[in-house]
């Protein structure tokens, strides 16, 4: 049976969890998304009733048939666009799309940026493993420069995007970015994305043990990671490091971030910069960060909710005032008309 | 002078009566053809005539002024019969410039009247038009009555008192010869001059201006009717059926019955499309119904536009997309899904000439195969076509009750002639049309997603919203009860099958397949569909009145076929299926009922003829 009885108690991650047996790779990243998504709804005090996880194609996509919520497995790439009809057609569903790299930034880009600057009220996470799993590990947009596959052989020529710039460039009021493995701060991530009205894009680095098996390590692993990655906080200055001693602050004459140390030249941590999730030109630079200098930004890197399109549609059309009869009858009659007699 | 003695006289004793009459107004795109058109079509339907209208322009905005690309054509047939057609060749053609003129005139009837203005008859501006001769001097227009007349420097002369720059005044050179035409044929000029009142509220100069020019070119006409006595024409009134009347366009009427569906429904309709000629008027006339239940979405391309309509059917109203060929074209793996999870869904397809670009403007029927076939695996869906502008109200009205009814993508056939074209419309009454029945599942007791009405064989139409319902669909093939995945090969077999069956037994709720004219078995029977209506049953009946026996099937549901269809053809000798492609609906005839049915195929990008049906028809009879 596909149908969940309905429950008066507060739902519990576990009741988010439906009756098909999840058929990811073992060790996928996807399970741990799971987790977090379902702890996040439950914790939101979300109803599965209200609530519509749509997908395109690929491996993330499967997500919906493990959520006891609706859902809708659609067409690769298009999720956003079925969701921008689904919240037209009702707003006050709770709208989760989930994508990968390749669903969303290759076949999708067009509907991922045009969900993200109409900022229709959808959360949209981004599972970003640099690979295409379920088509058997082609090189993706986001795969590094010499990445060897089925389809390159001799590496990758082509440059990667990055989905969290792409997401500013769009005009995406929330842009978020997580690790899969992360489960205390992933879900309140989730929390946020959640909270925020408006499209809410999270791009989560998340691993494929099949085919990109440990492509983010360098950032992840246990001995590194604590070096590279950087956790930002609104209000907070951008410290990072195993000692806490690294920060960034803005290079003087130039609009570029720099990596300091505390207690070296002179630098304090009132010199640090201080996280200002309001600010578009930060984020941007927070989300550009790449190499082996620098740590990866996580966390909220933007959020500056403006009005949903949805709201706005519904501001200026949508009304129901005169569907009705005697009112479509008096439309139809307005303008020239004349009387033919019997 | 007995001008004054003439003045005595009823007006209409000295007009030539006549029972039907064919205008052409002609002129650069940017002369207000179609604006001409459109008042004359009202003016004329004030005047009690029947009538059929058809504006044929080209696909550049403002294309070189003077060419012969640039060329704008509005045609209207009107009479005291009923009209089916915007006629085959005119009686009067009024051309603005020498590119008009060469563009047209192969359609005038030999003694036809032009009225045309000589200003640009120069040696620069025939060589634009690609003239080699000037034809009102060479001998070339000798077979028609020629009103030649500097309708430029008459306008500049009549709005001189209204304030207006030399290229402002020269705009008004449409009203000017409107006015002439209005004479011509003993129209009232009051709604005109309501209109540009109404219209140009906020430039009374412009507004004042365009009423001169006007009348102008209505008291030249008066004047000059003794000297070249012509007196016009004179048309009684049709018999019409009576009641409150207006026009309409197709794109119109399927606007305005796309959202009866939803008043008639209780359901608000979810309108998203994405730009495309002929199609967008559609979209246009929507957007202006926000009060009445409808949301009008413009995606970012053909695929979103589709995927946000079945997104709206999903969450419980009425989906509905909206395209021309080549977008429909990209919809095409959406529309699978639709099928495959079983949604309501409207689909118009305002089909113009292709293959690709094709010819955006230009008319023709040539996507029959791609609706009923043109995607991926078996994926049956419904197929219904409009046969006229006021049509398209009662079809889109039954578009929404099928897909409703069915959970199912229907697709409307209409076409850019059909779209375009304007015809009197007897305005109907909501109340009198039969409601939509809907009804959304909120039973959790034994729901299962695919287990299905047996009657219909339709599954359950689930609002997400609704607790205890929760569940999941998709593209995947699915278990024909639970719909979880499943790869079962039995499954897979009865799945495809029962989306056949489902849409086959459509069929069965429809009344049956009628023979329009003529005897109902015999020697020739035409089968048609959509936009062919008005010439093949024009023709049907000329032939008749001559004693001809030949009868008219005209279909409007293209698949599932009608029931009876198939016993129907076989009660005829010959079956010939005239149509604007290169033979679709005879080929799905031929496969379905093994009959010969033959083909009769115009491409041209212009409707059929109603004299090249006639004669078709004979050759056929006469074989």
């Amino acid at each position: 049976m596909n149908v969940e009885s309905p429950l008066t108690a507060p739902l519990t991650a576990k009741d988010f969890a439906s009756d098909q047996e999840v058929r990811w790779c073992p060790g996928c990243g996807d399970y741990a998304i799971l987790r977090a998504v379902q702890k996040a709804l439950a914790d939101v005090g979300a109803t599965r009733e209200n609530t519509v996880f749509v997908s395109g194609i690929g491996c993330a996509a499967r997500f919906p048939y493990y959520v006891s919520t609706y859902g809708f497995h659609t067409i690769h790439g298009r999720a956003p666009a079925f969701a921008t009809g689904i919240k037209l057609a009702n707003p006050e569903l709770d709208v989760w799309i989930v994508s990968g790299d390749g669903d969303a930034l290759s076949i999708g880009g067009n509907h991922l940026i045009h969900v993200l600057r109409r900022n229709v009220d959808v959360q949209l996470l981004l599972f970003n493993n640099e690979i295409y799993g379920l088509t058997k590990g082609q090189y993706s947009p986001t795969s590094r420069v010499g990445t060897r596959s089925p389809s390159t052989p001799m590496g990758s020529v082509d440059r990667p995007l990055s989905a969290a710039r792409l997401a500013l460039g769009a005009g995406a009021r929330f842009v978020a970015r997580g690790v899969d493995t992360q489960q205390k701060v992933l879900p309140e991530i989730f929390k946020r994305a959640h909270e925020h009205k408006g499209a809410s894009f999270v791009e989560i680095l998340q691993n494929c043990i099949v085919y990109n098996d440990g492509v983010f390590a360098e950032y992840t692993d246990k001995g590194v990671a604590e070096d590279r990655q950087l956790a930002v906080e609104h209000g907070q200055p951008l410290i990072f490091g195993k000692d806490r001693d690294k920060g960034f602050r803005l290079k003087a004459g130039k609009l570029e971030l720099e990596v300091v140390t505390i207690g070296q030249d002179g630098v304090s941590e009132a010199d640090l910069l201080v996280h200002d999730e309001t600010n578009q030109e930060l984020a941007a630079l927070l989300a550009g960060m790449d190499g082996p200098d620098v740590p990866v930004a996580l966390g909220v890197l933007y959020c500056d909710p403006a009005p949903s399109y949805e709201a706005a549609v519904h501001e200026h059309a949508g009304g129901t005032s005169k569907m009705n009869a005697a009112d479509f009858n008096a439309m139809l009659r307005q303008g020239h008309t004349w009387q033919v007699e019997g | 002078m007995n001008i004054i003695e003439r003045q005595d006289l009823p007006q209409d004793t000295l007009r030539e009566q006549v029972e039907s009459a064919v205008v052409r107004f002609a002129g650069d795109s940017g002369d207000g053809m179609q604006v001409t058109g459109g008042q004359f079509t009202l003016a004329t339907a004030l005047a009690g005539n029947d009538l059929a209208t058809f504006p044929d322009y080209p696909a550049e905005i403002r294309a070189p002024a003077g060419t012969t690309f640039g060329v704008s054509s509005f045609q209207i047939n009107f009479g005291s019969r009923v009209i089916k057609t915007s006629g085959d060749s005119f009686d009067v053609l009024v051309a603005m410039n020498p590119a008009a003129l060469k563009v047209e005139l192969p359609g005038l009837k030999p003694g036809g009247v032009i009225v045309v203005d000589t200003r640009d008859f120069d040696e620069r501006h025939l060589r634009r038009a690609g003239i080699d001769s000037n034809p009102l001097e060479d001998g070339s227009l000798d077979p028609y009555r020629v009103i030649a007349l500097d309708i430029s420097q008459l306008t500049m002369d009549a709005v001189a008192e209204h304030g207006l720059n030399k290229k402002e005044a020269l705009r008004c050179k449409n009203f000017w010869a409107l006015g002439y035409i209005y004479w011509m044929f003993a129209r009232d000029r009051a709604p005109t001059v309501e209109w540009l009142r109404e219209k140009f509220a906020k430039l009374p100069d412009v507004a004042e201006a365009n009423i001169a020019a006007l009348n102008a070119g209505h008291a030249l006409a008066e004047t000059a009717e003794q000297q070249d006595n012509f007196h016009g024409f004179a048309l009684a009134k049709a018999e019409i059926e009576p009641g409150l009347y207006r026009t309409v366009t197709g794109a119109e009427a399927m606007a305005w019955g796309l959202a009866a569906a939803g008043v008639l429904s209780g359901l608000e309709t979810v309108f998203c499309s994405y730009p495309i000629t002929p199609a967008s008027p559609v979209l246009h006339s929507l957007s202006r119904l926000g009060d009445y239940g409808v949301t009008t979405f413009q995606a970012e391309d053909e695929i979103a536009a589709v995927c946000a309509a079945i997104g709206a059917s999903y969450a419980g109203k009425i989906g509905v997309t909206s395209s021309s060929g080549p977008g429909v074209a990209l919809k095409g793996e959406a529309l699978g899904l639709a099928i495959s999870t079983e949604l309501p869904l409207v689909l118009v397809n305002s089909q113009r000439a292709g293959p690709s670009t094709g010819m955006p403007t230009k008319t023709e029927q040539s996507d029959l195969f791609q609706a009923v076939y043109g995607r991926n695996g078996d994926a049956p869906l419904c197929v219904i076509a409009a046969r006229s502008p006021a049509d398209c109200f009662d079809v889109a009205i039954d578009a929404v009750r099928i897909a409703i009814k069915f959970m199912t993508p229907v697709i409307v056939l209409t076409d850019g002639y059909i779209g375009n074209a304007a015809e009197p419309w007897l305005i109907p009454d909501l109340e009198s049309i039969s409601p939509l029945k809907v009804s959304f599942r909120t039973d959790p007791e034994g729901f299962e997603p695919f287990v299905r009405n047996p009657e219909t064989l339709a599954r359950d139409w689930v609002k997400p919203g609704t607790p205890g319902l929760e569940h999941r669909i998709g593209g995947i093939e699915k278990d024909a009860r639970t719909g979880h995945i499943s790869y079962d090969p039995a499954n897979h077999q009865k799945m495809t099958e029962l989306r056949a069956a489902k849409i086959q037994g459509i069929a069965s709720h429809l009344m049956p397949q009628k023979v329009e004219a003529g005897p109902e078995r015999g020697e020739l029977a035409v089968v048609g569909w959509g936009s062919t209506y008005g010439p093949i049953s024009r023709a049907v009946e000329n032939l008749s009145n001559r004693g001809v026996a030949v009868s008219h099937i005209h279909l409007r549901h293209i698949w599932p076929l009608p029931s009876n269809l198939g016993d129907l053809l076989a009660g005829f000798k010959r079956v010939l299926v005239p149509e604007m492609n290169d033979g679709q609906l005879v080929k799905l005839l031929r496969s379905e009922y093994l009959v010969d049915a033959e083909s009769l195929n115009k491409v041209t990008g212009q409707p059929f003829k109603i004299a090249e049906l006639e004669s078709a028809f004979e050759a056929r009879l006469e074989a």
